[in-house]
């Protein structure tokens, strides 16, 4: 309870002033001998090929966003629309014409005949949405209630921090079922359906925030005290003043990087909640939705179904990660 | 005529990169006689360290001996330096605080290190620790302390007791006094010479205070971006150094007789080139007062204690 | 110690009476308790007798102090789904997420530990660089997905292992066991490497970062400076040192493991306590949910409070700071 958990990914990153030292800098200047041989020692083959995977993550994750953005004109077909459905289409395995009808699909139907390539660029949509606006809520919080905590003190950063203590004790996934199964009660029954994706979003946000306060706080610390902070209080400028424009520029590193790590993390619950059936209602279902449909068929041997949606949702994560990690590297070569 | 303890003849050290090899050593060569204090000074980076991890075969990769050979009484030792590291060769490094295993108590590092290399039960080992203890000034019923529980002076103490424990015959002692408070220095200095002395081991002392190479060694090698640039008798080479860097070296100390307290301390102006780019010729020669053309294009041969174009050329007509 | 281990337990208290005020609030105000319980046909008298008889018109720290005084009598109220009792629900299915747990924490510290060590020590090489490799894949796959991978593999395609369900259990007084049988082992597998992949990566990376760190550090220089073999540096002095922060990162993910059995109870159809949660997730079966709040939240500070124990044990300077600052 006092010492607060070590997530390995969530290593808070340090001051901005750390940020680019690039290689040669590092060997030009004259250092000590055992500093030299812990400076030559690192992996600089490691950096380098690590690049192309990051530029490959990064237009994998492009692309997928504007699939998801422009879906309506990119697939094939409208999922949602039944008058789009032929059930006749149903278990249509890809790139086969289907047996009664003679239409074929790249990557087959569902039970209910429904393309299954439309149904992942719309259900990309949905998981794409979700994580962006649950990130963008854990980010705002965040980045304010660590803003507050670093600048203002006292009793309210002791309030803020040790909430973000007992919150970080548990993982983030529990607490935004939690959160889920609460606002689930809340809502009128008739509107949970209705209300899913905002309650979704509130959940995965809320349970997400810890970071990004953590980290500007630690950084507003620092930033206080130096002197173009003291200079810009002593010339009257108010605190929101100083907070947000002297401030907040100097954290805004290390937040993209937590905000693009959390993005992967976003994702990744949203699917697992949705998979569980607690997420994303039928209606509008997500990849997480999708592979649940899936899994259903997977003893009958319609194996598609569950195969794409899953592909999809990886490359998705894994690239949002691999991206995160070279932001990560690139931005502060110190938490490496 | 017997080998002299150490002998160290043109040993070189590189640290492979990507698009080019640094020489972090260039033909080092010097000898150790049994008993013998010898100094090695010169700034950050001059390669004083490394000449002492080489030797010990603690190079971290990817720095790796590359030329020359290190002999032990006759014995090779580079390239298979675990026989004697340890046993026949002890090392103290700078920092006490994290010199010792946090986790552990001293007694239990000092009869580890005893059964070890000594190869005693652990009853007379732990006998063995507790008269070491007292011999570096340590109350022996602090045998079962654990390492914070010990201020820095006497944290170095027990360092010294460790590497002295197997009975080497050669300790290298890089800057073992650097960073304890200067009250203390002389007497953790004092310690290890007297403990040397007694035991007839040979002492390699490597520094960046030319006071403490007055003060405590019987010869001194001086070393500049990866050269020995002088080497002597510490009395000679203090009472009239003879390469211009050593000349520096003395200017810039204080309380060595050359300068009155109250002066200002010259500086050598610049600073030590990298190794990523080293000046052509002489290495020294873009800081150098005494700089001549020869200097610019090639160095000077280490020839009778000094590699300095300044004595080449007396030297060239003599021989 | 006293001192140490009282203000502990205080701490741990502290902590507890927070989750539970959690719980109570969700327990009292998530939905409406006495129409949830009654149906909304109930007679306006009915309503009145049973707020009388919960006690809902009571001040709410009453309320709260009465929440509290039950729960440490295991009375957790009725699930509005089955209207059984919340305790018989959780105690009939608490072994199946137990035994789950551990068997998965079991494979997490072993695996993770194990190679930790080699990725640290071979690093460079190209096994290594695998291990590290497969572990960022491994760490971007969500839980759910490598447990359909595991279905899909061993279930589906080879056949060999089942993929739902606990396989035959035997009873042992109140605690039924799936590990004494065939089936109930053979069950137990594709389920714990799932539930343990994830936790066993994290350890793993740890493992690795923290020797790597550990190697770097003068004593290390030292102790092979004063000529001990590579493998007493290793077990003997870097090991041990990377275990300390390593213990309580593993601690804590012990927890996780409970927490992250909710995933793979759903995965594989295991009949523990985290699928009686997501079920009342689904159905806002809000006493159940209050109730495993309560139970994970209790389970987290026991194992918080364990592993701070566990650290003063290991690190003689923690012990004295703590004497120090205790005294």
């Amino acid at each position: 309870m006092t010492s607060p958990p070590v997530r390995p990914s969530e290593k808070p990153a340090g001051a901005p002033e750390s940020a680019p030292t690039s290689v040669s800098a590092s060997i030009s200047a004259s250092i000590s001998a055992s500093r030299l041989q812990r400076a030559l020692a690192s992996d600089f083959v490691y950096d380098f090929t690590r690049a192309p995977i990051a530029i490959i993550a990064g237009l994998v994750v492009l692309f997928l966003f504007l699939v998801a953005i422009l879906a309506p004109l990119v697939a094939p077909t409208n999922p949602f629309d039944p008058a789009s459905l032929n059930l006749m289409n149903g278990f249509t395995p890809p790139m086969q014409a289907n047996m009664f009808t003679g239409e074929s699909f790249v990557m087959g139907t569902d039970d209910q005949g429904r393309d299954l390539l439309s149904a992942i660029i719309y259900g990309l949509r949905v998981s794409l949405f979700v994580g962006v606006m649950s990130v963008l809520l854990a980010m705002g919080l965040g980045v304010s209630l660590g803003l507050i905590a670093g600048y203002v003190g006292g009793w309210l950063d002791n309030l803020i921090m040790r909430i973000a203590d007992i919150q970080l004790t548990f993982p983030s996934i529990l607490i935004a079922m939690l959160i889920f199964g609460v606002l689930r009660g809340i809502i009128p029954p008739d509107l949970r359906d209705e209300m899913a994706i905002f309650v979704l979003i509130t959940a995965i946000g809320l349970s997400e925030w810890v970071p990004f306060a953590r980290t500007v706080r630690a950084t507003t610390l620092v930033e206080k005290e130096k002197e173009y902070v003291q200079a810009a209080r002593l010339i009257g400028l108010g605190r929101h003043q100083i907070m947000w424009r002297h401030i907040l520029p100097n954290v805004l590193g290390p937040v993209l990087v937590i905000a693009t790590i959390t993005l992967a993390l976003a994702i990744i619950a949203e699917a697992t909640l949705s998979f569980l059936g607690v997420g994303a209602p039928a209606t509008e279902p997500s990849l997480g939705t999708l592979i649940r449909i899936g899994q259903d068929f997977l003893f009958s041997g319609e194996w598609w179904i569950l195969t794409f949606p899953a592909i999809t949702l990886l490359a998705l994560a894994l690239s949002v990660n691999l991206l995160g990690d070279w932001l990560k590297d690139t931005l502060n070569p110190r938490l490496k | 005529m017997t080998a002299p303890l150490l002998e160290v003849s043109d040993l070189s050290v590189e640290f492979p990169q990507r698009r080019q090899r640094l020489q972090a050593l260039d033909r080092i060569s010097f000898t150790l006689e049994a008993g013998e204090v010898l100094g090695f000074v010169g700034e950050s980076g001059a390669g004083k360290s490394l000449t002492g991890a080489a030797i010990m075969g603690l190079l971290e990769p990817p720095g790796r001996i590359t030329g020359g050979r290190i002999t032990l009484q006759g014995q090779r030792i580079d390239g298979q330096a675990e026989s004697v590291r340890g046993r026949r060769i002890g090392m103290i490094f700078q920092d006490p605080l994290t010199s010792l295993n946090p986790l552990r108590t001293v007694g239990d590092q000092l009869v580890e290190t005893i059964q070890l290399h000594l190869g005693m039960d652990a009853g007379a080992a732990a006998q063995r620790a507790g008269e070491l203890l007292d011999e570096v000034g340590i109350d022996r019923a602090r045998i079962g302390a654990y390492p914070h529980e010990f201020s820095g002076g006497m944290r170095q103490r027990i360092v010294i007791a460790l590497a002295l424990a197997p009975e080497p015959e050669l300790i290298i002692a890089d800057e073992p006094t650097t960073a304890l408070d200067v009250s203390i220095q002389a007497q953790v200095l004092a310690l290890l010479r007297r403990l040397c002395k007694e035991r007839g081991a040979a002492v390699i002392l490597i520094t960046h205070d030319m006071g403490v190479i007055a003060e405590t060694t019987d010869r001194v090698a001086v070393l500049y971006a990866g050269r020995l640039v002088e080497t002597g008798r510490t009395a000679e080479v203090i009472a009239a150094p003879r390469h211009p860097y050593t000349k520096g070296l003395m200017a810039a100390t204080p309380n060595l007789d050359l300068v009155s307290v109250d002066t200002v301390l010259p500086q050598i102006p610049g600073s030590m080139p990298s190794l990523a780019a080293l000046p052509p010729g002489c290495r020294f020669h873009p800081r150098c007062g005494d700089v001549m053309p020869v200097c610019r294009r090639t160095a000077a041969p280490f020839i009778d204690g000094v590699a300095c174009h300044l004595y080449g050329a007396q030297t060239q007509e003599a021989g | 110690m006293v001192i140490i281990l009282a203000r502990r337990i205080a701490q741990a208290v502290l902590v507890l009476l927070l989750v539970a005020l959690i719980s109570f609030a969700i327990f009292r105000f998530v939905g409406n308790p006495v129409e949830n319980i009654l149906g909304q046909e109930a007679t306006v008298q009915d309503r009145n007798e049973m707020i009388e008889r919960m006690g809902l018109n009571d001040p709410i720290p009453v309320q709260y102090a009465r929440f509290v005084w039950d729960a440490l009598h295991f009375d957790f109220g009725i699930s509005y789904r089955t209207a059984e009792p919340v305790a018989e629900l959780i105690a009939s299915r608490l072994p199946a997420t137990l035994e789950l747990a551990f068997i998965s924490a079991l494979f997490a510290l072993v695996a993770g530990i194990l190679l930790g060590i080699f990725t640290a020590i071979s690093r460079g090489r190209f096994l290594a660089g695998l291990v590290m490799t497969t572990s960022l894949v491994g760490v971007s796959l969500p839980t759910f997905l490598i447990g359909v991978l595991l279905i899909w593999l061993f279930a589906v395609e080879l056949g060999v292992l089942p993929s739902f369900g606990r396989g035959d259990t035997v009873r042992l007084g109140f605690w039924e066991t799936g590990l004494l049988t065939a089936s109930g082992l053979k069950s137990l597998i594709l389920p714990a490497i799932t539930l343990g992949l994830y936790q066993m990566t994290l350890i793993m990376r740890l493992v690795r970062s923290e020797m790597l760190e550990v190697l770097r550090q003068d004593f290390i220089k030292f102790a092979r400076a004063r000529g001990l073999p590579e493998r007493m540096v290793l077990l003997r002095h870097a090991l041990r040192n990377t275990l300390v922060p390593v213990t309580t990162v593993a601690g804590l993910q012990l927890g996780s493991i409970v927490a992250f059995a909710i995933i793979t109870e759903t995965v594989f159809q295991w009949p523990g306590v985290g699928l009686m949660f997501i079920n009342a997730v689904y159905f806002v079966d809000i006493p159940v949910m209050s109730a495993y709040l309560l139970l994970v939240g209790t389970l987290f500070v026991l194992i918080n409070f364990i592993v701070d124990l566990l650290y003063l044990a290991i690190d003689p300077r923690i012990r004295d700071r703590n004497l120090r600052g205790g005294g």
